[in-house]
């Protein structure tokens, strides 16, 4: 029933620094299929912008290496050139941002700048601000008509976030990588574009891939979830699996560190010590010296990730092993 | 047992004026705290809620005496501080502390993480040996190692300086402190150390916090009581568990349900989203604040402004149609 869309295969990359390398993704592998959500969570640093980024060939370029391959419906967009990159971006693959009003010419009115992506598509000056008032009522704009006028500095953040939103949707991409759509909005704004989101997957069966460092957002929303630690995806597979038997050490203790319950019920999970910076490809796990369960393989030999269950892989040495 | 009041505020107030119009002739008021009234005791933690624009910060700024109040009075522990002697003022400035949100931005990137801590106790007249002795008291309280005295702070992450920033406000041995958004630019498993150890030290020095937040999971995890502000008023107020299950205002209730839970299997509880922006503090009407996006809104809520009812024992509500379990 579900068809694959978009698959991440031994995508690695790695930055040149001063001193050698800095493994910003390692060996990330993922599948996202085609009208599904798929969350990276992570914390900061982690690397899942930056596998965003690399995803629709954004990353800054000069000094990084990619190995792996990123197929988008058959295809290695790795390989893709320039023009037909250009293609892909916004029409097959779109992308929203943390803050819009980086997004957004401030000199034009929105209106203006979704047309302008619309009339791409040959259709004559009317018809293109029609169904710029008509993408504004799909993301629940208020007052469409004339909002459409508005210059973005005029708008609200969550307004703003809705005019992105709309943007992308003017070229109705299959999938829509949103790098932290709601981070910077408040909790009830952040409930309308999650519903939003919602209703563009039910009705566009686009696929998400979100990005996100909120646990709480990809409750609400992610049907998978892939989580990412120093670069590494040590888990990903269900949601709902993930959510109630997390098996990386990684993902139980920040699950736990998660502030869900009152102080009276006890203090929160922390987790000792920080990401180590990765310069250089040692052997070994990368969240070892964290780790409360560390053996001597853990610092020895890299993990490869496990399969745990239906679609649940986890990268640890520590699982999958009793059972089998 | 009779607690003692450690902040009491008394029908507050900030207006911040407008001009308008070419000859800036028309002004205008934009209300960013209106008419609060609270009291917090002692040992006691108090979160403030609220989206952005809320006045939530206006009114931590207006109890530290960093704006100057419209009007209200603010008494802290016993002395009203409007009409507080020098004394009297150098005594609060010492018993108050404060932690922002940012830790980067309240350090002085050029000090040594030494100096800024010993910065308040110079200013205070501690002398410079006892000074740099209890810097390295108040580092060990936010378990951080000597080390890090010599550090200057872009070498220092994000949970480090935080952990810096509390312990300077530690330095003069507050009473009360006021934590505005205290977590909000850290990672998950950094947020928890950092609540851990706020917890920590409520515990030992029994001190007072009013922590300012938008995030409701904290807030919930950290607070014994929460106020909920909406467009500068205070619009509920109780004990937290009452307020995390029994709220009563509209709005209250909008923000419960907007936030998300940390349980997929949840994911289709029944939501009563809010709809709309929260409005502006300049075109407000006479009646209740939260008129424009209420969905039990009538005539009376448009005219009148509600008054401070209270439904159970501490817990009280500023709306005219609360709502039933």
């Amino acid at each position: 029933m579900s068809e694959e869309l978009l698959r991440l295969e031994n995508l690695s990359i790695d930055y040149k620094v001063k001193d050698g390398y800095l493994s910003a993704v390692n060996d990330v592998n993922c599948v996202v299929n085609k009208g599904e959500v798929f969350a990276i969570v992570g914390e900061s640093g982690c690397g899942k912008s930056t596998v965003a980024h690399s995803i629709m060939n954004l990353l800054p370029g000069g000094n990084e290496e990619i190995s792996g391959k990123i197929i988008f419906k058959g295809k290695d967009l790795r390989e893709c050139t320039r023009q037909e990159m250009e293609a892909i971006r916004g029409k097959e693959i779109g992308m929203i941002f943390q803050n819009p009003l980086d997004s957004l010419n401030p000199v034009y009115k929105v209106g203006d700048q979704m047309a302008e992506a619309i009339l791409l598509d040959k259709v004559d000056k009317q018809e293109a601000w029609n169904r710029v008032i008509k993408l504004f009522k799909d993301v629940k704009m208020p007052d469409a008509e004339e909002r459409v006028n508005s210059f973005p500095h005029e708008l609200s953040g969550g307004m703003r976030q809705r005019v992105m939103i709309a943007m992308m949707l003017s070229r109705n991409p299959e999938l829509l990588i949103a790098d932290e759509p709601t981070t910077a909005l408040d909790v009830t704004i952040e409930a309308q574009i999650l519903q939003i989101m919602k209703e563009l997957k039910d009705k566009f069966n686009t696929a998400i891939m979100l990005i996100t460092h909120n646990f709480g957002l990809v409750a609400e929303i992610a049907d998978k979830i892939g989580i990412m630690y120093a670069g590494e995806m040590i888990e990903s597979g269900d949601v709902f699996e993930i959510f109630a038997h997390p098996t990386h050490p990684y993902t139980q203790l920040l699950m736990q560190a998660l502030p869900s319950k009152t102080k009276a019920e006890g203090r929160l999970k922390t987790i000792d010590g920080s990401v180590p910076r990765i310069t250089e490809k040692k052997p070994g796990c990368r969240f070892a010296n964290r780790c409360p369960y560390a053996k001597e393989i853990c610092f020895n030999e890299n993990p490869e990730a496990v399969f745990v269950g239906e679609g649940h892989y986890c990268r640890c040495h520590m699982v999958g092993k009793e059972e089998k | 047992m009779e607690e003692k009041v450690m902040i009491k505020l008394d029908g507050l107030k900030k207006y911040f004026s407008i001009s308008k119009g070419l000859l800036k002739k028309s002004t205008t008021f934009a209300k960013a705290v209106d008419d609060i009234s609270l009291t917090i005791n002692e040992g006691e933690i108090v979160g403030l809620v609220g989206e952005s624009g809320s006045g939530k910060t206006t009114l931590a700024r207006v109890i530290l005496n960093l704006t100057k109040k419209t009007e209200g009075t603010v008494i802290i522990d016993g002395i009203d501080v409007s009409k507080a002697s020098g004394e009297e003022m150098k005594k609060l400035r010492s018993e108050v502390a404060v932690v922002f949100q940012d830790p980067a931005a309240n350090l002085n990137p050029r000090q040594t993480v030494e100096s800024s801590i010993m910065r308040p106790m110079i200013i205070h007249g501690v002398p410079k040996e006892e000074a740099r002795q209890k810097a390295k008291g108040v580092l060990e309280m936010v378990k951080m190692d000597q080390r890090y005295l010599d550090s200057y702070p872009h070498q220092l992450s994000g949970g480090q300086l935080q952990r810096i920033a509390i312990a300077r406000a530690l330095a003069l041995n507050p009473r009360i402190m006021i934590l505005d958004e205290p977590t909000s630019a850290l990672d998950v498993s950094v947020q928890a150390q950092i609540l851990n150890l706020l917890l920590d030290l409520q515990e030992q020095l029994n001190l007072t916090y009013l922590v300012i937040t938008h995030d409701l999971n904290v807030i919930k995890y950290i607070s014994d009581r929460i106020a909920v502000m909406y467009l500068g008023r205070l619009v509920e107020f109780g004990p937290t568990s009452e307020i995390a299950n029994n709220a009563k205002h509209p709005y209250t209730r909008g923000l419960l349900d907007a936030a998300p839970v940390l349980d997929p299997n949840m994911r289709n509880r029944k939501k009563e989203l809010m709809t709309g922006d929260p409005g502006s503090l300049i075109k407000i009407g006479p009646g209740c604040r939260f008129c424009d996006r209420c969905r039990y809104v009538t005539e009376e809520c448009r005219t009148t402004m509600p008054e401070d009812t209270v439904v159970a024992p501490g817990h009280q509500v500023a709306c005219f149609h609360p709502l039933e379990d």
